[in-house]
């Protein structure tokens, strides 16, 4: 027999948890459910709703010029839906419930219903100071979906307008000061927000089950018989974690992009940015396993504590609709919550195309939880 | 051969507040031998054990296991002993192979799980899980991931607890076998029979005591010599030996 000299690599250990680990995730169902599946049916679920994307319920308001080629071209657009049989007040009506999301009313500026294009049967010092349309639109409270037709709109506007020659006015003006260049897809707004989720999930219950597991079942005990160091146990699992939860975010994106049109404004350095953010949330998310894992006394305490971090942050960190359709004193809450900082970081990035250091506010509150999880998680993780 | 002493304890004290669970023994383990530490439940045989293999600190006492002192090397005795836990669990959703893979990387060592199986007779259960194996296998297994190191000790716990007879006679065969090639081994085990027949040197313990240290031969002659008699006489087999020859020799996989 022969003791082996050889000095001891803390390396390869690492590297065989992390081997051995990544294995075991990608045979565990729950795992793969978690991160692919569960985001996977989110995304074409609500990517499919009113086709392509969220449909917005806009109402016709009976004054409205329905002739106008603005109206037109909104009705070729899928996702706003336009209602036209419904009577002033019952508008009015569903307006104020949220039932309908907006009442548009355009107006043509020219008198005797002018519907040539472009105008040119007028000459230029006979034209009023108003462009051709003027396009009122009344949004409710009830309602979030706001956003999505303001930009629709001005999309079409903007098109237009500068479609037109430069001497001439503008083809309509927009009683409404929101402008967000790009058409934005609902897609745009879900998958980062399940990307994030995904990650939340992932982190909180794959952690907390994995260690309370191999604490529980003596495979962190007959490690600790091997010349393996603690830390090499934390960073192997660590690792094999966030290379799965990339993989899966990059199968994410990637199904986004390619099958539903999810905005990558700068192409392979958005996706760069957001598998950095990825790894960042999930490394903050993992300690909040860790935690529950140190406090959970067998596998069945597992899932209600993983429920009391996941549950409050998927329904208020704007996964699924934007926070600011909550009351404000619920918004604070919203604003503490650190799933809510990734989103918007995720969501700044793809559609805003801003750099990691643009969001370094979003940054540094996800640092701060960083900081005050993992001095939790220390004081609380049991390795016996 | 002289008996050179591979494990020494001295004094050895472990307190959990107020319980004292090994209540200051000592005991020299020699270079090749089985040596079995006997008692019932809650004796200490488990603690002892486990501060032995470095899993738990000693309240106090002193310990060298090949030459290396409990308190300043870990990492040498680690590297130089092989532990089989009771009712260890190894990690989930990996088959064999991958088992000893894993190992290998946390001792830093490249053996080809295929050899490692094969010294357990479990080639070709290479692509099964741990959880889908016999009592028996599970055993072997375990004794195949203690032996990844090449090591100097090899410690077993209750290795036989549940196992029927013919998977606890194979099992015996290859603690011999790994005794033969020159690994001194370490069990624990609630069967006398079984100490009986596998160990060079028994120690009992008691309460956090040896009561005694000896070959099994001399405490049976001894107790013999106080004039101790069996109610019942000793016939030439027992019945362990009819159900063996009834159900056969050869291992039951499942």
């Amino acid at each position: 027999m022969t003791t082996n000299n050889k000095p001891y690599s803390n390396t390869k250990a690492t590297l065989a948890i992390a081997k051995a680990s990544f294995r075991s995730i990608l045979r565990s169902p729950s795992a793969v459910v978690f991160s692919l599946v569960f985001p996977l049916i989110f995304i074409v679920v609500f990517a499919n709703i009113g086709g392509g994307g969220i449909s917005v319920d806009v109402g016709v308001a009976k004054t409205c010029d329905t002739s106008s080629i603005i109206y037109k071209a909104l009705k070729s657009v899928k996702i706003v839906n336009l209602v036209t049989n419904q009577s002033t007040d019952e508008m009015n009506k569903n307006l104020s419930k949220g039932s309908i999301d907006a009442i548009l009313d355009i107006k043509n500026n020219h008198s005797g219903g002018l519907t040539l294009y472009p105008p040119l049967s007028l000459p230029p010092n006979n034209l009023p100071n108003k462009p051709p349309f003027s396009v009122n639109v009344q949004y409710t409270k009830a309602s979030n979906k706001d956003g999505i037709l303001k930009s629709v709109i001005s999309n079409i506007i903007s098109q237009m307008n500068s479609s037109m020659s430069k001497g001439l006015p503008q083809m309509a003006e927009v009683n409404e000061t929101t402008i967000q260049g790009r058409e934005y897809k609902y897609i745009d707004f879900i998958l980062p927000g399940m990307l994030g989720f995904s990650l939340l999930s992932s982190g909180v219950f794959g952690t907390a089950f994995v260690f309370l597991s191999l604490r529980l079942t003596l495979v962190i005990k007959r490690f600790f018989a091997n010349p393996v160091k603690r830390y090499s146990i934390v960073l192997g699992e660590a690792l094999a974690r966030i290379v799965f939860a990339l993989l899966g975010a990059l199968f994410i994106i990637g199904i986004g992009h390619y099958a539903f049109g999810f905005t990558l404004i700068h192409g392979f350095i958005t996706v760069l940015n957001m598998l950095v953010l990825s790894a960042i949330g999930l490394i903050i998310f993992m300690g909040f396993g860790f935690i529950i894992s140190g406090v959970a006394k067998n596998e069945s305490t597992v899932p209600p504590f993983s429920n009391i971090i996941t549950l409050p942050q998927f329904l208020l960190s704007g996964t699924f609709f934007s926070t600011t359709a909550f009351p404000v004193w619920l918004q604070h809450i919203s604003r503490v919550l650190p799933l809510t900082h990734l989103n918007d970081a995720m969501r700044k990035v793809a559609f805003e195309g801003a750099s990691l250091g643009e969001v370094s506010h979003q940054l540094l509150i996800l640092g701060i939880w960083f900081v005050g999880i993992y001095i939790v998680a220390v004081k609380t993780f049991k390795w016996e | 051969m002289a008996k050179q002493p591979i494990i020494t304890v001295k004094n050895l004290v472990k307190k959990y507040d107020d319980f004292t669970a090994v209540n200051g023994i000592s005991f020299e383990v020699f270079e090749g031998e089985i040596f079995g530490l006997l008692g019932p439940n809650g004796a200490g045989k488990t603690t002892t054990l486990e501060i032995i293999e470095t899993l738990r600190d000693k309240t106090s006492g002193e310990i060298t296991v090949d030459g290396f002192s409990i308190d300043k090397d870990t990492d040498s005795i680690k590297k130089r002993i092989g532990v089989q836990l009771q009712a260890a669990g190894y990690y989930p959703n990996l088959n064999l192979s991958e088992l000893i893979v894993l190992f290998c990387g946390l001792y830093g060592i490249d053996k080809k799980p295929m050899e490692m199986l094969g010294k357990v007779a479990l080639t070709d259960k290479a692509k099964s899980k741990y959880k889908d194996l016999s009592g028996g296998q599970k055993q072997r297994f375990s004794i195949a991931t203690t032996l990844i190191n090449d090591p100097r000790i090899i410690f077993l716990d209750e290795p036989t607890t549940g196992l029927d007879p013919q998977a606890r006679r194979n099992l015996w065969e290859l603690i011999k076998e790994i005794r033969d090639s020159g690994t001194t081994v370490v069990i624990t085990t609630h069967y006398m029979d079984e100490a009986e027949v596998l160990c060079d040197r028994v120690a009992f313990i008691d309460g956090g005591n040896i009561i005694g240290i000896d070959t099994p031969d001399n405490f049976i002659d001894k107790l013999v010599a106080t004039g101790f008699e069996r109610k019942k006489q000793v016939k030439l087999a027992n019945l362990e030996d009819v159900f063996i020859t009834m159900t056969g020799k050869e291992w039951r996989e499942d």
